[in-house]
């Protein structure tokens, strides 16, 4: 390593994987909106033949926005917050650089041929894991380059201790990687058999294994996709925007062991009353329960950190996505574990009130933390300040009402919709049939699409705003980025 | 006692046995800091001090010990 030259980090992986979160998000909140739509209005899913049923459309929703835009906000933050406080710069070693570059064109690669293949109606038909088996292996390398790219990092840094935002990044990597392995275990059936296209394949496991390592998966997904890097995230942005240290760095280590322990188990929860053994299902409710301490440890922690610094709520926009944003992780994380709950769970289950969960936990903490996150990269990748800090206001309260109006309108046609599935008469008979709840609930639907499309329009405003500050944005100092508050633009 | 019955025993066993290495692992973090052996807390200006021009809050020793050139 060399220090005898003025050394500045680089930024030009993390600014290549800024824009494929804009551009992924954009692609998978459409999606998300136009089939929230089709709920609501079911002659939307003939507009274009095969390709714009909501079967069809649903996997490039939830694989854009989790696989695309929230994938691509983690690694680009981990290419800007990695060397930060690592204190080392990718421009030291001509070996991460390249390493860096080929993560990102083979992901690139990787989630255009997803978009194409499902469009095409390629699945494995195991929900997140919808990829076929050339695809899966094109994730490992990518997977595998980004580990390269962790560790390589850590192997030359300059800080000896590791800040507890690597510890979670690290978290997620070893966690994904065991996850996806296991789960996307598959048979190509042409290889083996001669049967089938040559991409075709099934499970590895069978009938309820099956189901158990699907949850496993599914639901650490949720952990090691939508909450370790974003933890990572949130300890490094909402402190250094702030410039408050985080509250307690101990409370930091021991939610993150905390988390580690309890959440692999809690997968569970999403097969009660199915046919896993029922201590497997008790297992994952009373884990699902215990992980409100981890998870709050690290919210509490986050909203501590503004103590004394409460105003900057008022006049910083940023602090404003990064608090709501965790408040929403104490909302979601707590609504998780109440419907894990067996008694909770047999009126919620398969009811709106789990998409419901599903989007105050990804709209409201992890997209709210990914905008906040390139918002405040924006400045220091470009030299440019902030263009509108008013229209940041603007997508900020259109977001928020866009989220309540969603997890509120899906609270209630959840809980109608688990109340009418299970009332009966007098003589035992089912009182509804089917189509009356779906009567009932239509309203209800559309509300909720409304909602979706506020959150989008946010998203326009969000990718608008990052080009404007790229194109026009007033150019910066060294000087003027080296401060806490991102710099930004009045008007 | 037949092998479910085994695996129960163990699984409870192994989860009491993690939970008490957390709770010690708790224990030394805040012991740590009372006694002075460890400031944790410091660590939290890792996201502040974050300059690449700025001295690193722990050196690597190897660097340290690299002569410049």
């Amino acid at each position: 390593m060399g220090n005898q030259n003025p050394l500045a980090y680089d930024y030009t992986v993390a600014k290549l994987f800024l824009f494929t979160t804009v551009l992924f998000g954009i692609i998978g909140m459409t999606v998300g909106v136009l089939i929230a739509f089709q709920m609501a209005f079911p002659e939307l899913n003939y507009l274009f033949g095969e390709y714009a049923t909501f079967s069809r459309l649903r996997p490039i929703h939830t694989n854009g926005v989790a696989f695309g835009f929230t994938v691509s906000g983690i690694f680009a933050s981990w290419y800007y917050v990695g060397q930060r406080v690592l204190k080392v710069s990718m421009a030291e070693s001509k070996f991460l650089m390249t390493v860096g570059k080929l993560h990102f064109a083979v992901y690139v690669l990787t989630i255009l041929l997803a978009v194409v293949t499902l469009f095409m109606g390629i699945t494995t038909s195991k929900e997140y894991s919808e990829l076929e088996w050339p695809l899966d292996l094109l994730v490992v390398v990518f997977w595998v380059l980004w580990g390269v790219s962790i560790f390589g990092l850590i192997g030359i840094r300059r800080e000896r201790t590791l800040y507890i935002s690597i510890w979670y990044y690290i978290a997620a990597f070893l966690a994904v990687a065991m996850l996806f392995l296991f789960n996307n275990m598959a048979v190509p059936t042409a290889i083996v058999s001669g049967h089938g296209d040559w991409f075709h394949s099934v499970s590895w496991y069978a009938g309820t294994n099956d189901a158990l390592v699907q949850w496993w998966f599914g639901h650490n997904a949720v952990a090691f996709v939508f909450t370790t890097p974003i933890v990572a995230m949130i300890y490094y942005f909402l402190p250094k925007e702030s410039g408050q240290a985080v509250y307690s760095y101990k409370l930091s280590l021991l939610s993150f062991w905390g988390l580690m322990f309890v959440y692999l188990w809690a997968g569970g929860h999403h097969l009660i009353y199915s046919t896993v053994p029922d201590w497997m299902q008790t297992m994952g409710s009373v884990f699902s329960v215990v992980l409100i301490l981890p998870s709050w440890g690290s919210a509490i922690n986050m909203l501590l950190t503004m103590k004394g610094e409460w105003q900057q709520l008022q006049t910083n926009p940023l602090i404003k996505f990064m608090v709501l944003g965790s408040t929403f992780y104490m909302l979601s994380t707590l609504e998780g574990p109440i419907q894990a709950i067996k008694s909770v769970n047999a009126l919620a289950h398969f009811t709106d009130w789990i998409p419901g969960h599903v989007h105050d936990g990804t709209l409201g903490w992890v997209g709210f933390m990914v905008i906040a996150a390139m918002y405040h990269m924006t400045p220091r990748l470009f030299k440019k300040e902030l263009y509108s800090k008013s229209l940041m206001e603007t997508q900020f309260w259109l977001q928020t009402t866009g989220i309540v109006l969603y997890f509120s309108s899906m609270w209630i046609a959840g809980i109608t919709q688990g109340m009418m599935w299970r009332a009966t008469d007098e003589f035992g008979n089912l009182s509804y049939s089917f189509i009356d709840t779906v009567v009932v609930l239509h309203p209800y639907y559309t509300i909720r699409a409304i909602g979706g499309l506020l959150y989008l329009v946010g998203i326009f405003i969000w990718a608008y705003n990052l080009y404007k500050t790229i194109k026009v944005g007033r150019d910066l100092s060294d000087k003027e980025i080296n401060v806490n508050a991102s710099p930004m633009s009045a008007n | 006692m037949d092998l479910g019955q085994i695996q129960a025993y163990a699984y409870f066993f192994f989860t009491a046995f993690l939970v008490i290495v957390l709770y010690a692992y708790i224990f030394h973090l805040y012991r740590a800091q009372k006694k002075g052996t460890r400031d944790y807390e410091k660590y939290g200006n890792l996201a502040l001090d974050d300059e690449v021009s700025t001295k690193p809050l722990e050196k690597i020793e190897e660097s340290e010990e690299t002569p410049k050139k």
